[in-house]
């Protein structure tokens, strides 16, 4: 089961995602390793695979750098779900197939270290910590084949081969 | 012409570019449109990731090696090994695509301040580019957006890209700036008032009678900045500053397309503002949001002065600085970064650089170098800089537990000499 990692701080951004001083490598194992280091030092420790990040508005603003994308799914987050997400960081999830979750309910009552189950297809999270079920509105349709499609250029290559 | 085309309701001058981008007649807001590329941006820390995607997805190809403009920026001089791997691999793929604009190092700078000086920036066109603060280019009444590395290989590979059109808001800049106020200053409030998501997913359409009086130098800090507010993209419109930049440095000098909002556009909100009682800001950490007056935060002491950036680091900006500067020594580590070779080459034609030998800078060579807390400045922990750049964000500049405040050239200068941040009107 996945567990709730809650940061309720607005804007998150990516040079707390994945700070400069690590952008001379784009390799996602490397990047993982220092994932959310400037805004939670016990960050990677702490994280299990398919567990999610939970913050307040404007998740991911500052950089276009898609590092912070690649460090979030490289240190095997799930999702994040937030109540705002910054555009580009916004965008490059989508772009790399990485799902991300808008909704104010979530981030109000989600809890730090809830278990829970999301299901995609019918835009529910079920906290199984508090018992709660929380719906969200899924992504739209275009982003959704991107995503369905493993990422734009994917989807590209789909696009011209048919 | 385009005026005629639109019967309905007027569209904004960004709606404008992308209906034409996309071979439409009429976008609206929330629109998706396919938009045709006409120049792509590329440096060195989101491309080569770019590059690497589209030899392992099998289309490894450019849509048109006119059109990419490629300039090592960020951790240029390399700063390590790994930098240099970068740099190796952008380099490697520029020469085996023949790239047209290639922009080594001797001649490569900082993106944002050297694409428009080269020319590449031109009226009516759809830019985008591996860098957030590529909404510079905006200034030049282009649609122009920063996007990731998978947006930029599949612009790289296929000339388009999907957009949403964004809602406009207009930001109307009214009265003229006082002296000592600059255009850094009004951004600055700008993004006090709206925050660091005021703008998000919209357009930043600045006009008014303020702009009338600045340089496309000048209207380039706003623009660079209108990430910081979450924006898409910021934008002016064209005019006879606009034309006498582009007729010095336009490269390819075919005429272009003007495109101007409709008096009837539709805006999600109009912000207006006083320039004329606007005094030097100062962006308190840890958000560029966090703008306040220079009269409510002087005196507070400062470690280190950085002036230069894509915000902050042409030759006005220099001038601007060196004017405060001449004479008197800095208090504190003081660091002028040249935005790009000519600009560099200008500062000390024009004895700028004495200036600042004089005074106790260091001068550095073109690079994005500290903004981003790459090299050239790093800030150890607890210590406080003076900055003419663009974020503030925690561990910015260096340690994590630093702090970065942002202002305009004139400021930074007056602070480093003083070395806490100081009101630059009483050296004017």
């Amino acid at each position: 089961m996945a567990k709730a990692h809650v940061y309720k701080r607005y804007h998150i951004n990516t040079d707390e995602i994945i700070p400069a001083r690590y952008l001379n490598a784009d390799d996602e194992k490397e990047l993982a390793l220092h994932c959310m280091e400037d805004l939670d030092t016990g960050f990677v420790k702490k994280i299990k695979p398919g567990d999610c990040i939970v913050a307040g508005d404007d998740f991911g603003c500052g950089s276009s750098r898609e590092h912070a994308v690649w460090a979030i799914r490289g240190a095997k987050v799930q999702t994040v779900i937030a109540r705002s997400f910054a555009r580009i960081f916004y965008r490059n999830a989508i772009n790399c197939g990485f799902y991300l979750i808008e909704s104010d309910d979530a981030v109000e009552k989600i809890k730090d270290g809830d278990e829970v189950e999301i299901d995609y297809g019918s835009g529910l999270i079920k906290d199984r910590t508090s018992g709660i079920n929380i719906g969200f509105a899924p992504l739209p349709d275009f982003a959704l084949e991107i995503i369905k499609d493993g990422g734009l250029l994917e989807h590209i290559k789909k696009a011209t081969t048919d | 012409m385009t005026q005629r085309q639109v019967n309905v309701m007027g569209m904004t001058i960004t709606e404008k570019i992308l209906a034409k981008a996309s071979g439409k007649k009429t976008v609206k807001a929330g629109d998706l449109v396919d938009a045709k590329i006409d120049v792509i941006m590329c440096h060195d820390i989101t491309t080569p990731a770019a590059i690497s995607m589209l030899i392992e997805k099998g289309i490894d190809k450019v849509f048109n090696r006119s059109k990419i403009v490629v300039t090592p920026d960020h951790f240029q001089p390399a700063k390590d090994i790994k930098s240099a791997e970068l740099h190796k691999r952008l380099d490697q793929w520029a020469k085996r695509q023949k790239i047209k604009y290639y922009y080594k190092i001797g001649r490569a700078g900082v993106c944002h301040a050297l694409l428009p000086e080269q020319g590449h920036i031109r009226p009516g066109e759809v830019i985008v580019g591996g860098d957030s603060h590529t909404c510079t280019y905006g200034a030049f009444a282009a649609f122009s957006t920063g996007v990731g590395s998978t947006d930029l290989a599949a612009a790289i590979a296929t000339g388009q890209l999907w957009f949403k059109v964004p809602a406009s808001m207009k930001f109307v800049l009214n009265g003229l700036l006082k002296k000592g106020v600059y255009s850094k200053d009004v951004i600055l409030a700008v993004i006090a008032r709206v925050g660091t998501d005021g703008a998000l997913y919209r357009a930043m359409e600045f006009v008014g009678p303020a702009l009338k009086g600045m340089s496309m130098e000048a209207r380039m800090t706003i623009t660079n900045m209108a990430i910081e507010a979450g924006a898409k993209n910021g934008i002016i419109g064209f005019d006879a500053v606009t034309k006498k930049y582009l007729d010095g440095h336009l490269r390819d000098k075919k005429s272009y397309k003007v495109f101007e909002s409709d008096k009837d556009a539709e805006y999600a909100a109009v912000e207006e503002f006083d320039c004329s009682k606007l005094e030097p800001m100062v962006a308190m950490p840890h958000l560029p949001s966090g703008g306040v007056p220079i009269g409510k935060c002087r005196g507070k002491a400062m470690d280190q002065a950085y002036i230069g950036s894509c915000t902050n680091g042409r030759i006005e900006d220099l001038r601007i600085a060196a004017k405060i500067m001449k004479g008197k020594e800095v208090a504190i580590r003081t660091i002028i970064v040249p935005a790009t070779p000519e600009i560099w080459k200008q500062a000390k034609d024009e004895g700028l650089f004495d200036v600042f030998y004089k005074a106790g800078c260091v001068i550095s060579a073109p690079t994005c170098g500290a903004c981003l807390g790459g090299f050239m400045g790093i800030l150890a922990e607890g210590e406080k800089c003076i900055s003419t750049t663009n974020r503030n964000f925690v561990g910015r500049m260096g340690h994590p537990k630093s702090e970065v405040y942002l202002a305009s050239p004139a400021t930074a200068a007056a602070s480093a000499i003083e070395g806490k941040l100081t009101d630059p009107r009483k050296y004017l």
